[in-house]
């Protein structure tokens, strides 16, 4: 069974994000969160790496993350998924682990 | 629940340099906590984590404890499998020989000692990730 991948830190600050795609198997998820969630801005310098990883793993971002730093759904690389508290709980209980890059 | 069952495969995942933060004590210290309940562990040590296993550290000058040492008992607490993984190695210019030597003690063979290092690419990385019940980080 698949991982839930989370990422927590802006991929400005850390390698994070990197490290976290470059360790999703393929069918594993990433999810983006709290400063995670500017990695995921449209034309970002990690768009690209962004788009590359949506061939073999679904990536979404939460929400309210979003919201709370002034972004909107239209502002983030298209094929990114939006997902509330509750998806959040969705994802965690439909993987095998969750593996947290901090 | 049967002792068999109750045993899950752990892994402990290190990313931080040690010193100046204190991520790479307190993950030891779940370790050394978390191997009491004889589990199947396995550390990774990946980016900056790489750095917790130099060798020749010396916390002399920073008023700090030098917990490197704790390392190399690991393999006492049946903890013997560390991951390393190359291309964080390589990004940092350092290679295995930089790192501490930590073997263990393999009761099965006349206590023959063992390396408990392994350097593996970041493919075989992800896949250990994938092969794991319960993944804390650090």
């Amino acid at each position: 069974m698949s991982t839930l991948h989370t990422i927590n830190k802006s991929p400005f600050e850390r390698p994070s994000l990197t490290t976290g795609l470059d360790h999703a198997a393929e069918g594993d998820a990433v999810l983006m969160i709290e400063d995670g969630v500017v990695g995921a801005r449209k034309g970002c310098a990690f768009a690209d790496a962004l788009r590359a990883k949506q061939t073999s793993c679904a990536l979404y971002v939460l929400g309210p993350d979003l919201a709370a730093r002034g972004m909107k759904a239209e502002d983030i690389v298209e094929g990114i998924g939006i997902v509330d508290y509750g998806g959040f709980v969705d994802l965690v209980a439909g993987a095998a682990r969750v593996c947290a890059w901090l | 629940m049967s002792q068999e069952t109750s045993r899950k495969k752990f892994l402990y995942i290190n990313r931080k340099a040690p010193y100046g933060t204190i991520y790479a004590l307190e993950s030891l210290e779940v370790i050394l906590i978390g191997a009491a309940f004889e589990q199947d562990v396995s550390l990774a040590f990946i980016d900056d984590g790489v750095f917790q296993l130099m060798n020749g550290q010396d916390t002399s000058g920073i008023g700090m404890k030098n917990f490197s040492k704790t390392y190399k008992a690991l393999g006492d607490y049946e903890v013997r499998k560390l991951y390393v993984e190359r291309e964080s190695l390589a990004e940092r210019g350092l290679a295995v020989e930089d790192l501490m030597p930590i073997a263990y003690e393999d009761e099965n063979e006349d206590y023959a000692e063992k390396p408990s290092i392994h350097v593996v690419d970041r493919s075989e990385m992800t896949r250990i990730i994938s092969d794991q019940d319960v993944i804390l980080s650090f």
